[in-house]
């Protein structure tokens, strides 16, 4: 297995094989969080290939990568790492990173929540759950914040909160557009009442952006559900959203013992919401710089 | 909690017994009538006394709990209610309309769960869909338009998770509430009264100020629902609830809420009409008017409000 480590171009993927038993799924996705129902969770090919897990193709690590972790057979849209989506949308070498020395306290006193931090940033190389910065696609100038769902499933807390806030606050104060790519599993619980809180700073934050005339796209990738869908991600005044995301407010297995009936296949998924009027396009992610970029244009105050 | 609510009501049916046989058979029970309530007086103490956070729980969701529209005839006069989301239906498990506070016209909001079970599954248990929302939306709009108040009534499991609720977008109602309530150019108080459930509670509880009853809890998600996330144990509510802060008295020390509001002796369903006439003095001393005259200040005051709440450490890089 060791010599397979060198076609990946993120050392974190190294933990993520160490940790994983069964061949090909990255159970420490899964394993977090407020939403462990939510299936497709990426492939890690083992080693030089491995299968699809949407379409059984055989898939190479490498094409796999180069491709932006979209299957070549079925364009099944695996989830990408926060680091990975700035190298995919960003202009090489202007994005600047902001806030980055944000660390949550442990408000409630919640046992092991310190140490649980501590793992994931070994796990996953981040510091929390969302990468806030600025810098440009295809020339023009934005803010931007990428969540990772990879970081105790994305979930908002009083740190992702925080960051989120100031990046609308900076976008606000500097004239800037701002565009979120959500990807979360909820609140994060071990931060009680201080995340639900989130919820309503982050869309003060909105709010006054949207006063102030400011642009406002947000990207809804894999997984985006809970308080981070009730909140900032269907406040964009474009929302955009990757083919087959899944996308809600309640968990699926939640809704389903709450209420007692079965939920359909495929009721929160990117599709259904683009068919009820709640987002405004399906973006492949090979097109998504591109219409990015495009919008940004027009939307450019010369 | 709920065993001792059951021995409480099982003792007052025994000394009624007692007492109607004592006039049936006009024989003279008075020593075992006041042994009896003289038990029950000190059961009825010690109900309230070290409450843990899962009694509080389960006090807050008793069905005999006093609800939204228990409150509002009690507090306000002539109340008017008003229906619909003008986009697609009416949701009985949000209840709303115009109100005087005194001699103050006021909108009054607020979730309403069932006072019985017929009526809890036509209030769908106090679980809002998203016309309810924007329902409750819709009239913080006009109260904004004629300047009136807004006194919103926070009590409810949590939003509708269904898949209808889904369809119809949940997650955007609560949010576009969350946004728009943040630009009220009206005072809003929220007050808690029995179960403040997550993302549902909070789309009502955007507010200048939150206040909560004494035994009332405003949670992330029911701690039977953090037990199964966290631990996969349902089992371990009573152990989550205790973790995870969510009674009053836990908010107001974190400063997340603003105000608590005694219940008499046993909780706000062995007084309803002293618990109603509590929030209303409390309601009497906000001064409405001026907050009214201030109207375009109030935006800016709430973002500096919400601004603040964060737990976190902050160095370089
Ligand atoms: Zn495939």
């Amino acid at each position: 297995m060791i010599r397979i480590h060198k076609v990946f171009k993120k050392p974190r993927y190294l933990v993520l094989q160490q940790n994983t038993s069964t061949a090909g799924r990255a159970s420490a996705q899964n394993q977090a969080a407020t939403q462990p129902q939510v299936h497709s969770s990426p492939v890690i090919p083992n080693g030089l290939w491995g299968k699809c897990e949407k379409c059984g193709t055989t898939i190479y690590t490498k094409d796999h990568i180069k491709n932006h972790k979209v299957c070549l057979n079925c364009g099944h849209h695996y989830r990408l790492g926060a680091r990975e989506r700035i190298e995919l949308i960003m202009d090489t070498g202007t994005f600047v990173e902001t806030d980055a020395g944000l660390t949550t306290l442990n408000p409630l006193a919640f046992e092991g929540y310190e140490q649980k931090l501590a793992a994931e940033r070994e796990k996953t190389g981040l510091k929390e759950a969302v990468v806030t910065g600025y810098g440009k696609i295809n020339g023009h100038n934005t803010v931007i914040a990428v969540m990772d769902s990879s970081f105790i499933m994305g979930s908002m807390g009083s740190v992702v909160g925080e960051k989120i806030t100031r990046a609308f606050e900076y976008a606000t104060a500097k004239k800037l557009p701002i565009i979120v790519f959500t990807a979360s599993g909820g609140a994060r619980m071990q931060e009680g009442m201080f995340s639900l809180m989130q919820m309503a700073k982050t869309s003060a934050a909105v709010a006054r952006h949207d006063q102030a005339g400011g642009l406002y796209i947000s990207v809804l990738t894999d997984p985006t559900t809970g308080g981070v869908t009730a909140s900032f991600a269907m406040l964009g005044d474009i929302i955009l959203a990757e083919p087959g995301a899944l996308i809600g407010f309640a968990g699926k297995r939640v809704g389903e013992q709450t209420i007692k009936q079965k939920l359909p296949d495929g009721f929160q998924r990117a599709e259904f919401l683009l068919e009820h009027g709640f987002i405004d396009q399906i973006v492949p992610r090979k097109n998504l710089k591109l219409t990015l970029s495009r919008l940004l244009r027009l939307h450019s105050r010369l | 909690m709920l065993e001792r609510e059951k021995d409480i009501r099982e003792l007052k049916n025994k000394i009624e017994e007692l007492r109607r046989m004592a006039l049936e058979k006009n024989a003279d029970l008075t020593e075992e009538i006041n042994i009896l309530e003289a038990k029950l007086g000190k059961m009825e103490a010690e109900s309230i006394r070290n409450l843990s956070p899962m009694d509080k729980l389960a006090l807050s969701r008793l069905v005999e709990r006093p609800t939204t529209l228990d409150y509002i005839e009690k507090i306000f006069d002539g109340f008017i209610e008003l229906h619909g989301d003008r986009k697609f239906g009416d949701d009985p498990s949000i209840v709303g309309g115009i109100a005087r506070l005194g001699s103050l016209p006021v909108t009054v909001i607020g979730q309403q769960k069932g006072r019985d079970i017929k009526e809890n599954v036509r209030r769908n248990f106090g679980m809002p869909r998203p016309e309810g929302f924007r329902k409750a939306l819709r009239l913080m709009k006009q109260a904004e338009k004629f300047r009136r108040p807004v006194i919103c009534f926070v009590d409810t499991p949590g939003a509708d998770p269904g898949a209808g609720a889904e369809e119809r977008g949940q997650a955007e109602a609560i949010a576009r509430n969350l946004m728009e309530m943040i630009n009220l150019r009206v005072p809003v108080i929220s007050i808690v009264i029995g179960e403040g459930g997550s993302g549902g509670a909070l789309a009502l509880s955007v507010a200048d100020e939150i206040w909560m009853l004494e035994h009332s809890v405003y949670a992330i998600l029911s701690p039977e629902g953090f037990a199964s996330i966290l631990w996969k144990d349902a089992r371990r509510a009573q152990e989550a609830a205790l973790k995870m802060k969510i009674t009053a008295q836990d908010l107001l020390a974190m400063g997340l809420i603003d105000k608590i509001i005694p219940e008499p002796p046993g909780g706000a369903h062995r007084d309803p009409d002293r618990t109603a006439a509590a929030i209303k003095d409390c309601l009497l001393q906000v001064p409405f008017d001026s907050m009214l005259a201030q109207g375009e200040e109030l935006p800016g005051r709430r973002y500096e409000k919400y601004r603040k709440i964060g737990s976190f450490l902050e160095s370089d890089g």
